[in-house]
């Protein structure tokens, strides 16, 4: 008598999970989000998660997506991975297995989008990442084959450190450049690489190649063999939160010469934790907020409204891989894991904040151009564009 | 030459940190025998004090550095009486393992307030001159003087006070010495509001030659300060000295001299076979255990 009851008990607690689970997932779009809201990059998080929230918002306002003639609100789900490549790896698992979600967007910091990408891969989710430019985020560790799941919103390193080697040969008129970057970083080892290969084979010197690792203060010992060799220019391909001390102890070792970043730089706490050091730095990143498209313009305009600061290039990327999953989650005309994955790779060409994407065939990595940008009075100032 | 003495600077300046956080943990090993794990959290505590302190109240350098020493000794205090204490008789593993963790609960409580990166203002004016090629700001020149003289006052305070020689009998006898009379708790706290306070003296001068702070940044340098203790013998005052500019020296040079990728590995393997010649490093003593 007793275990029958029991039984019962127990149908009746499992029928109302199936029901309201079943229920739940036939009317909304489920999406996941991975952003660094805590760890050494918050600023990075915290705009992919605002980029998110209005794009998810602007969706539900309008009534939601049109699919099949019935339309569908969007439901996110956030996770926070720290800053952590293994919190990154158990909230992909997470999303997939506990919150069914149809797709994911982020992590954003290569570091961590490579470990949530072989997740992704291996449950056969679309995972889009905003931010991370090293080729190794959608190619297999294995057969070097591109990942079929995972997908970015950005431009890649081997195109950027050409970029960058370009800029600082033709505009600064660099002859030998010194590099230093993080070495237990994939993205900053992977960018600091594709430079020196591309300053060298353009005629260029690299006469100092010095690394540090993560969360390392003291760059003195570095910044002195810097200065050692005499560079025309020193080329730093790490992360806001770092900038500012490399920056800061060059020039209390007498180093005056002109200083190159990439799109790590991109975030406007480099501003804040800066100060006057980083005048007159350039960098290359996704887009220029003041050389804006009019779809920028409009997205720039909402995003101030809303939270009362500058988008920066991480909530404008965020929000073009939002742009990109709607598009594909029309163009499959139905909310299912592998039709949103087929309708992306499909998707020929698509206009965004950050400029036109095109993706080549069998591949998740869009064409796109880059731009260079000043830092002049505190602010990020368009310089020059550089197309592929 | 110029290059080499730059470097030397340079390793200075690192090993005057260094030694000044080692202290720490060797005056807490040398009375309890235990490795107070939380200590290069307290550091940390200590700069994002001084951040406090100089960014919403916009005091001066002095205060500054009152205020963190003075709330970090607090902080050391409360901890012991509320981690350690009541772990006292209990096996030393017990007490390493909860440092471990009040190290973590201090970190995560810091960036649950807030999880940005902070900067610290300019507290005083850096000029930085050349001689003969070589780059020497006064920043650098204040924090080696300022570390020397802290070490000193520490050296002197253990030497010559009431406080410092019952802090060397508890050392050396801890059932018999508060027998005679000796207030042992009040001795223990003490010694943590002293090692506490040197961590909160070296975060505030860490936050101003780095002056980019984050609730992560004492957990690298609190490893290389314990590491420089037990170089310089863990429990001697002059041997964790020695150990922090050992190994500030070392890193620098490696760098100086190797390519930089081989810094962390080259340095800690020459700190290991010092460690095989002199297992209780280079001041130490190996206490013989009575049977």
């Amino acid at each position: 008598m007793k275990k029958a009851f029991f039984f019962m008990a127990l149908c009746m607690i499992v029928s109302v999970f199936l029901t309201s689970c079943s229920g739940d997932k036939g009317s909304t779009i489920r999406i996941g989000v991975i952003a660094e809201l805590t760890g050494d990059m918050p600023a990075v998080g915290e705009s992919c998660k605002k980029a998110a929230e209005m794009a998810a918002q602007e969706l539900n306002d309008a009534g939601g997506l049109d699919i099949d003639g019935k339309k569908y609100k969007v439901e996110l789900f956030i996770e926070d991975n720290a800053g952590k490549a293994d919190q990154s790896a158990s909230a992909t698992q997470k999303l997939i297995t506990q919150k069914k979600v149809h797709a994911i967007v982020g992590p954003n910091a290569t570091r961590y989008a490579i470990p949530a990408s072989e997740i992704a891969e291996s449950s056969k989710v679309v995972l889009i990442s905003p931010w991370s430019t090293n080729p190794k985020t959608t190619l297999d560790a294995k057969t070097s084959a591109p990942k079929k799941y995972v997908f970015r919103a950005c431009f890649i390193d081997p195109f950027q450190g050409r970029v960058v080697a370009k800029f600082a040969m033709e505009s600064l008129k660099a002859k030998k450049a010194a590099v230093l970057y993080d070495v237990a970083s994939d993205y900053n080892k992977g960018i600091a690489e594709f430079f020196k290969e591309t300053f060298e084979k353009s005629g260029g010197n690299v006469v100092a190649f010095e690394t540090y690792t993560t969360n390392d203060k003291d760059f003195s010992g570095q910044l002195t063999k810097i200065r050692k060799a005499s560079p025309d220019i020193i080329f730093l391909p790490n992360y806001y939160s770092e900038i500012p001390l490399q920056i800061q102890q060059a020039k209390r070792l007498g180093i005056e010469v002109p200083i190159v970043g990439s799109d790590s730089w991109g975030s406007q706490e480099l501003l804040k934790l800066c100060g006057k050091d980083c005048e007159g730095c350039y960098f290359s990143t996704h887009y220029a907020a003041d050389a804006a498209t009019p779809v920028a313009a409009k997205f720039i305009e909402v995003f101030k409204a809303k939270y009362k600061v500058m988008p920066d290039d991480v909530a404008a990327l965020t929000y073009d891989s939002f742009g990109l999953l709607w598009q594909a989650i029309k163009g499959a005309n139905r909310i299912d894991r592998q039709a949103i994955r087929d309708a992306l790779a499909g998707i020929p060409r698509y206009e965004g904040v950050t400029g036109n994407m095109q993706f080549k065939e069998g591949s998740g990595d869009p064409i796109k151009s880059a731009v260079i940008l000043r830092i002049k009075d505190g602010k990020f100032v368009y310089f020059v564009s550089a197309n592929p | 030459m110029s290059y080499i003495l730059q470097q030397l600077i340079n390793a200075f300046q690192l090993g005057s940190i260094y030694a000044l956080i080692a202290l720490g943990y060797t005056m807490v090993y040398g009375i309890l025998t235990m490795i107070n794990f939380a200590h290069g959290d307290l550091f940390m505590v200590g700069a994002f004090l001084c951040f406090v302190a100089a960014v919403f109240l916009k005091l001066s350098f002095v205060p500054v550095m009152l205020i963190s020493m003075f709330g970090v000794a607090l902080l050391g205090v409360l901890i012991e009486r509320l981690a350690y204490k009541p772990l006292r008789q209990a096996p030393r593993v017990s007490a390493i393992i909860t440092a471990l963790g009040v190290g973590l609960f201090l970190e995560n409580f810091t960036l649950a307030l807030n999880p940005y990166p902070k900067q610290i203002p300019q507290l005083m004016s850096n000029t930085t001159w050349t001689i003969l090629g070589l780059s020497i700001s006064s920043l650098q020149v204040f924090i080696i003087v300022l570390s020397l003289l802290l070490m000193l006052i520490l050296d002197l305070i253990v030497r010559k006070t009431m406080v410092g020689i019952a802090m060397r009998a508890i050392s050396w006898d801890k059932a018999t010495v508060p027998l005679m009379g000796v207030p042992m708790n009040l001795i223990i706290s003490a010694t943590f509001a002293i090692g506490a306070s040197l961590g909160g003296a070296a975060g505030v001068m860490y936050g101003l030659a780095y002056p980019v702070i984050d609730p992560y940044m004492g957990i690298m340098i609190g490893w290389k300060a314990f590491i420089s203790a037990v170089v310089g013998g863990i429990g001697n005052i002059r041997g964790a000295m020695i150990g922090g500019y050992i190994l500030g020296m070392v890193e620098i040079l490696v760098v100086a001299f190797f390519p930089s990728t081989y810094r962390d590995f080259v340095a800690f393997a020459l700190l290991l076979v010092l460690l095989i010649f002199r297992p209780y490093g280079i001041l130490g003593k190996p206490h013989p255990q009575k049977v």
